[in-house]
């Protein structure tokens, strides 16, 4: 039988989160090494997913199958594709990089690994998922640990109100999708949850007309698309570092994923009909996103804004329905998930030694904290779609898939790069670079260098994403065979 | 070896200076010798071998040569194609030989050096990536890539003084302010051009340019198709693309009224940053517009060739004039490169309008002198912009007023000073004037009118040369200078300058070697 | 009494046997000692439970006992078995509580009362509903007024059985025009004479409406639900918790039976699912709405349990016997199951809780976490479940009833709505676990004070919280119970 490998990615997370319950809560650093010993598996085993999946075979691979509920069709079903596989990858890197990070966090880190991994779990679970139900299932897993997550543990002016705002639009966004899910899985009568079986199914047009909106919009919450966004920058601010890495990096991807894997794969013919409805919306996320970041001074806040505009970009890829497009889209998920994952991770540091984050006050962090400065700027870099790295190699092809379908729609996204140039100078310029206050400089308050752990996170990711921009090969003929599939199932060209 | 070497050498040209930076990465930050000497010695490496190129390069032969396909980013048709003529061979050659040259010029900077060779040596593969370049994507990618790279230089090692005010009253340092006009004005300019290729990429199929080059219609009504609806006609949109080339590359040149940033980012940058911007940097547009504008466009660039054409006369003129009125030695350069790049523009401009009529000859005599002012003012920019740093260095002043007489002080400074400046001025016997005559031979046929005003920048640019020595070197010697002494050039600063000035006088005297070469790309240009 | 129709009742028989044994020890055994009582009968409820299970269930048929007194099918039997265990959970939970624990008569008439809620289960009798309902109440008023030096508690007795009296009398009246109309107190001979067409619908929508007062008040639905913040909060929590649970079960068990059985022709079915429709409509709503104004646990439970009873009835509501999956009745079946089992296990929390710091302001809460963590985790796991979040029973549960209210495609609107109230239902579940997780302590120094379980509670809370995971992930067979529950009702 062959070795169930995704069953042991998904479970390792609360599996290992269940051994640190029982360890006291006064061992720190017991609690530390068993988190980043899980993390560390589960990464390498989501690399090692990723570099063994067979792209000429293509299709869901790895698959598991276990009845679960049979009387309704429910299964535990898992597999993963091109579009997956990466997003696997992701998720095991931001778990890795995240535990690296909250290495230091001192309160009650038993707690917070816990409600970590089941996140962990719930991502990982949803981004294998074959089957409705189960991915539902693990959906929600990932969402109420954000709400202790960040009001535990998160910044205490808005944590509050930050959590019960993000887990309450979540949820609503799940369970409107839900009841979209509920109602495909009637309509095709064929008593099975199973996912390439309801692709299978072929619902009528007016069917999709009215239900795909549910189940898109629904997911696509979780992605931040325009108007329902609000909940992600105020989210992300308040969040924890390693929660926000987690957020912006793997939970938005979720999102977008799972309206991609519900919404446009099991209801193409619904998605041709409001694609024009979501590549405005898409639009509005991306050069919106960008201008309110622009004008930020919470230096957090730009990142949480730049997440916004970015997820406009994967959004604004799947709308198109092309190869280009939707191959795009894979890999900024992928691009963007360790981007903003070393941005919160810079964030983080930079708070943790100078407690604000108004960019206003801070200044010359190069001259303390060299590696981060550069590690930031090539993450700035890959934001702005900067060629030679992993940005530009998601958003040219989803751009060229927006020249095939409105031409105009990308001269005016493409708006959004200069404005996010200009930002991210203006943010790295002003932060890193320049004169540093003085009680940075010396005293009580100086600033000191980040701890190895630091650096090996910013090194992974960069290393990462001036491979993917170096040598696209080794991420897009994986994506393009899973876009192969969902173009098999749309139509389009 | 010798045929590893020879299969494979634009990989290598193009990739040693990225290697050597990366060697230089591992090295211990204290260790300045150490640094400087592995990256002067490392940048050898590409000159060697571009040598060894020049040499091996049938100037005869169609096409392009030594070419490299690999595969790269196959889902979009866009492939690692790499490969040299005439044209981008000598603009390979003058980049291979400044970077060794303005990392020599830069031993005097103690602060990070390891960073900013790092950055140089990533700042030169970029400007080699997009002359060896054979694929719009790639093109773009390193055309790129040259920006960060000279965003951090002028802005980390800029000169120091100097503030200016932004809306709001908000004071930045200068160096910010300039650094930050470049990356933007030049971003902004490259966002059409972005747009542009990603049209080509989905109407035609592909990036690659010797596919482009070979069809006519590598863009039609038909490949548009392709495309999502825009409302336009054919004839529209092919326009506007044009134009989005152009724009891209004329605030590269820079061509007037786009040569805003320039002043700034000249002014501000270290010498051995201004060295490049104007020597290597700015060629890059003008490479632009000979090797994508014009093959690609043939028709749009004939019927707007007369607008271009103005706008290079006003480059010239107004370049020129500008240069005149300045007190600051390094802006006056600056401007001093709009005037001389303005020829460049100029002739290109002759030649699209001249192609395939009658005065299609005068039009490749035209771009020669075109290609060959690039080359030329690349060596005599370069060399310019040294010796402003290398007095700044000693006087931490470039007002020229503070200046006066210095010649009996420093006569070895001064004798160079005045051979580089006659040599920017045109003079006959150096190389830039076989360009200038070149420009204006070929181009009075086909644009009398302007290439008469052209004349009048032309003894414009004679006044603010020769303002230039006058102020510095002539006239009564400066009471201050006299007191406090002012430092001869020293050994490394004459060997930086050895090449520049036996090249202008090599092709002043004898052209021959470089003209064949160019001659025959631009007789197969378009 | 034939050997069938002892086995019928035999868990009845055995509850009685119980509860004399339990009188008889009560009486002989000292003080101190009369808290085994709670260990005792919590054992025997557990075995009765293993008895029944082993050798009374019910075959595939179902058959009537006694005359058509009772029906012995999977449905009564699933609910039975529930309320035995809810009763042992309840005997657990009350044994270390103050004034409840060493009185031998609060397990006796927790026993009797559990006794008429297995009637009521598998009651086909209109006079045996009757007194079903009669036998579970009075013992439940006793019981919710049980402490009788404490104003709240007596008060909370007294309103119960004011509420009770009153709308089962109402209800009383409904089975007596009901009874007068067809001649007969069999529910199932009353279906057929319904099915016949020789009631008129005006009087079945009329007696129906009687009826619901009665049922109504039972499942805690709005507008008959005035009594359960007040009796909630007054009575001895664990007398809360058995009420909030196996009472709430047991009225829906009537519920199901009478509507499903005997009001079963087309036409008036269609009257009473817009009614139902319309009261879980109401019942969910302003029991989320109300309940995010609460201050004090139990009168939030309170609410919490009234909305729940609003989703159950959109699984009571989305029948469609022609369809393929049937999931109505069974998903009601399985939700109740999972209710049980978590509404439970946080009632028992704040018994816990409520034992050793004498407060049910959620603001006592503050720094649970902190001073008991593995107590906090349970309340964590608790509302979680009753908020509809998976690993936890409630997220099953939730997702059948609506897929139950989906699968008519007339319904779906119904939930839609239960889908915005599991929204609400969400913020105040939410902001009670960050009370406890968030929120600090008032003192510093009272963080270094836990909240010791005793045995009985931490068996009964480990039981219960295993019990939520296991109906969360390994669903099977308990949806498998629902469904036979649901199929032996026709």
């Amino acid at each position: 039988m062959q070795f169930p490998i995704l069953s042991v990615i998904v479970f390792t997370p609360i599996v290992a989160g269940i051994l640190i319950l029982l360890i006291p809560g006064n061992r720190k650093t017991e609690v530390r090494v068993t988190a980043l010993a899980a993390a560390t598996i589960a990464m390498l085993l989501s690399a090692w997913v990723y570099f063994s999946y067979d792209i000429s075979a293509g299709g869901y691979q790895f698959q598991e199958l276990y009845k679960w509920l049979p009387a309704l069709g429910i299964s535990f079903r898992v597999g993963v594709d091109g579009i997956s596989a990466p997003l696997v990858l992701l998720t095991g890197i931001v778990m890795f990089t995240g535990v690296l990070i909250s290495w230091g966090l001192d309160d009650r880190p038993r707690e917070f690994f816990v409600f970590l991994f089941i996140l962990a779990t719930g991502v990982f679970g949803v981004f294998v998922s074959l089957d409705l139900f189960m991915l539902f299932f693990f959906y929600e897993i990932a969402v109420f640990p954000m709400y202790l997550l960040i009001s535990i543990w998160g910044w205490v002016k808005t944590r509050e109100y930050a959590a019960m705002k993000l887990t309450l639009y979540l949820f609503i966004g799940s369970v409107i999708a839900l009841v979209g899910a509920l109602a495909m899985y009637f309509q095709a009568g064929l008593h099975s949850f199973d996912m390439l079986e309801l692709e299978k199914a072929g619902f009528s047009p007016v069917f999709q007309h009215f239900w795909f909106p549910f189940v898109f919009f629904g997911f696509a919450v979780l992605g931040g698309i325009f108007p329902f966004h609000n909940w992600s920058p105020d989210g992300h601010v308040a969040a924890p570092t390693a929660v926000s890495m987690f957020h912006a990096g793997v939970l938005m991807k979720l999102g977008a994923f799972a309206s991609l894997r519900v919404g446009i794969m099991l209801m193409p013919e619904g998605a041709h009909f409001w694609k024009w409805v979501i590549l405005g919306l898409a639009t509005v996320n991306v050069v919106y996103g960008a201008f309110i970041a622009a004008v930020q001074t919470d230096f957090k806040y730009v990142i949480g804004f730049s997440s916004v505009s970015h997820m406009g970009l994967v959004m604004l890829g799947f709308a198109t329905l092309t190869k280009e497009g939707l191959t795009g889209a894979g890999v900024q998920m992928f691009s963007h998930g360790v981007m903003t994952a070393l941005f919160f991770a810079v964030v983080g540091m930079v708070y943790d030694r100078a407690h604000t984050r108004e960019i206003p006050e801070l200044g010359g962090f190069s001259k303390k904290m060299p590696w981060v400065a550069v590690a930031f700027t090539i993450g700035g870099l890959v934001s702005m779609g900067m060629p030679g790295l992993s940005g530009f190699v998601a958003e040219f092809p989803i751009f060229m898939g927006v020249w095939k379908v409105q031409p105009l729609i990308a001269i005016i996204a493409a708006i959004s790069i200069v404005i996010t140039a200009s930002y991210i100078i203006r943010v790295i310029g002003r932060v890193f670079f320049g004169a540093m206050p003085e009680h940075f400089e010396h005293g009580d308050h100086a600033v000191g260098d980040v701890t190895v752990m630091d650096k090996v996170a910013l090194g992974v990711i960069c290393i990462i994403m001036i491979t993917v921009g170096v040598y696209p090969s080794v991420m897009v003929p994986l994506v393009q065979s899973g876009v192969k599939n969902i173009l098999a199932l749309v139509g389009g060209a | 070896m010798m045929d590893f070497v020879l299969n494979n050498i634009l990989t290598l040209i193009l990739f040693v200076p990225t290697l050597v930076a990366a060697v230089l990465f591992f090295l211990p930050r204290q260790e300045k010798a150490l640094l400087r000497w592995t990256a002067f010695i490392g940048s050898l490496i590409p000159l060697v071998l571009s040598i060894t190129l020049w040499l091996n390069f049938g100037a005869g032969a169609k096409g392009f040569q030594f070419e490299v396909q690999q595969k790269w980013y196959e889902a979009i048709n866009s492939s690692f194609h790499l490969g040299v003529d005439g044209l981008s061979l000598t603009m390979v050659l003058l980049t291979t030989l400044l970077t060794p040259l303005c990392i020599l010029a830069s031993f005097g900077i103690q602060d990070r050096i390891k960073a900013y060779m790092i950055l140089f040596l990533l700042l030169e593969t970029g400007m080699l990536g997009v002359f060896l370049s054979l694929d719009l994507l790639l093109f773009f990618v390193f055309w790129e890539i040259g920006l960060v790279p000279m965003y951090f230089l002028i802005n980390q090692w800029g000169s120091e003084k100097g503030e200016r005010e932004l809306w709001g009253g908000r004071k930045v340092a200068a160096r910010t302010y300039a650094s930050f006009k470049f990356m933007i004005y030049t971003m902004a300019g490259s966002l059409g051009l972005l747009l542009a290729i990603q049209m080509i990429g989905v109407a035609a199929g592909t990036f690659d340019l010797v596919k482009l080059f070979s069809d006519p219609n590598w863009l039609s009504a038909q490949n548009l198709g392709n495309v999502g609806p825009l409302g336009l006609s054919f004839g529209t949109i092919k326009a506007i693309a044009f134009w989005a080339f152009v724009v891209a590359f004329a605030i590269k040149v820079p061509v007037w009224p786009f040569h805003t940033w320039l002043p700034d980012a000249h002014t501000e940058a270290p010498t051995a940053g201004s060295m490049i911007l104007a020597g290597v940097l700015l060629k890059l547009g003008a490479y632009g517009f000979l090797r994508l504008v014009l093959p690609l466009y043939p028709q749009e660039a004939e019927k707007y060739a007369p607008a271009l054409a103005f706008l290079a006369v006003m480059a010239i003129i107004f370049g020129a004039l500008a240069a005149y009125g300045q007190d600051d030695f390094k802006r006056l350069v600056a401007y001093s490169s709009v005037n001389h790049m303005g020829f460049v523009v100029l002739g290109i401009a002759a030649a699209a309008y001249a192609a395939g009529s009658t005065w299609a000859e005068d039009g490749v005599i035209a771009l020669n002198g075109a290609v060959l002012q690039m080359f030329n003012h690349g060596l005599s920019a370069a060399g310019m912009f040294f010796l402003v740093g290398v007095i700044y260095e000693r006087a931490h002043t470039r007002n020229l007023n503070d200046f006066g007489g210095l010649f009996p002080l420093i006569p070895v400074y001064g004798g160079i000073l005045i051979f580089t400046a006659l040599g920017s001025l045109g003079l006959p016997g150096l190389g830039g004037f076989i360009s200038e005559f070149l420009v204006v031979r070929g181009s009075w046929p086909i644009f009398t009118v302007f290439t008469a005003l052209s004349m009048i920048g032309l003894f414009l640019t004679g006044a603010y040369i020769l303002k230039v020595i006058k102020k510095v070197l002539h006239g009564p010697l400066n009471e201050y200078w006299e007191h406090h002494g002012l430092a001869e050039i020293n050994i490394r600063e004459i060997i930086v300058m050895a090449p520049l000035m036996a090249l202008m006088l090599w092709i002043g005297v004898w052209p021959a070697w470089i003209l064949n070469v160019i001659n025959e790309a631009m007789k197969r240009l378009f | 009494m034939t050997a069938e129709n002892v086995l019928a009742i035999l868990p009845e028989i055995l509850i009685l046997v119980l509860a004399g044994f339990v009188l008889l020890l009560d009486a002989l055994w000292p003080e101190p000692k009369r808290r085994s009582l709670g260990w005792l009968t919590a054992g025997g409820l557990m075995l009765i439970l293993a008895v029944s299970v082993a050798i009374a269930r019910p075959g595939d048929d179902p058959r009537f006992a006694f005359g058509g007194m009772i029906r012995d099918d999977w449905l009564g039997f699933t609910f039975r078995m529930a309320f035995l265990f809810g009763a042992a959970i309840t005997c657990l939970f009350a044994m270390d509580a103050e004034q409840l624990g060493k009185k031998g008569e609060f397990y006796v008439l927790l026993l009797v009362s559990t006794l008429g809620m297995n009637l009521m289960a598998s009651a086909g009798d209109l006079v045996m509903l009757y007194l079903a309902i009669e036998t579970t109440s009075i013992p439940l008023y006793v019981l919710a007024g049980f402490v009788v030096n404490d104003d709240k508690s007596t008060e909370a007795g007294f309103k119960y059985m004011l509420f009770g009296a009153l709308t089962s009398t109402v209800m009383l009246y409904g089975f007596s025009l009901l009874y007068g109309f067809s001649g007969t107190t069999s529910l199932y001979e009353l279906a057929e004479k319904i099915r016949l067409g020789l009631i008129p619908t005006g009087v079945l929508v009329g007696t129906l409406m009687l009826m619901l007062v009665g049922f109504g008040f039972k499942i805690s639905a709005v507008p008959f639900h005035y009594w359960a913040p007040d009796v909630y909060e007054g009575a001895p929590t664990p007398v809360a918790g058995f009420l909030s649970t196996a009472s709430k079960a047991a009225g829906f068990a009537v519920l199901m039976r009478v509507l499903l059985v005997a009001f079963s022709g087309d036409e008036v079915m269609h009257s009473w699912t817009t009614l139902i429709a319309a009261i879980s409509v109401i019942t969910m709503t302003l029991g989320n709405t109300l309940a995010l104004a609460q201050k004090n646990i139990k009168r939030l439970l309170a609410y919490s349990s009234i909305a729940q009873a609003g989703y159950i009835l959109i699984g009571l509501v989305a029948i469609s016997p022609d369809g393929p999956l049937n999931l109505g009745i069974r998903s009601a079946v399985f939700y109740l199951i999972a209710y049980i089992v978590t509404n439970l296990t946080v009632f028992g929390v704040v018994a816990a809780f409520e034992r050793v710091s004498g407060s049910n302001e959620i603001d006592a809460y503050k720094g649970l976490s902190r001073r008991s963590p593995g107590l906090a985790f349970i309340m964590l796991i608790g509302m979680l479940s009753l908020a509809g979040m998976p690993p936890f029973g409630g997220f099953v549960a939730k997702v059948f009833v609506f897929a139950a209210a989906v699968e008519t495609k007339t319904w779906t609107w119904l939930a839609v709505v239960g889908v915005l109230n599991a929204i609400i239902g969400l913020y105040y579940y939410l902001t009670v676990l960050k009370v406890v997780y968030l929120y600090r302590t008032d003192n510093p120094d009272d963080e270094q004070k836990p909240i010791p379980l005793t045995r009985p509670y931490a068996i009964a809370l480990v039981v219960l919280t295993a019990g939520i995971v296991l109906i969360g992930t390994l669903f099977g067979p308990w949806f498998h119970w629902a469904g036979l529950a649901a199929g032996s009702l026709f």
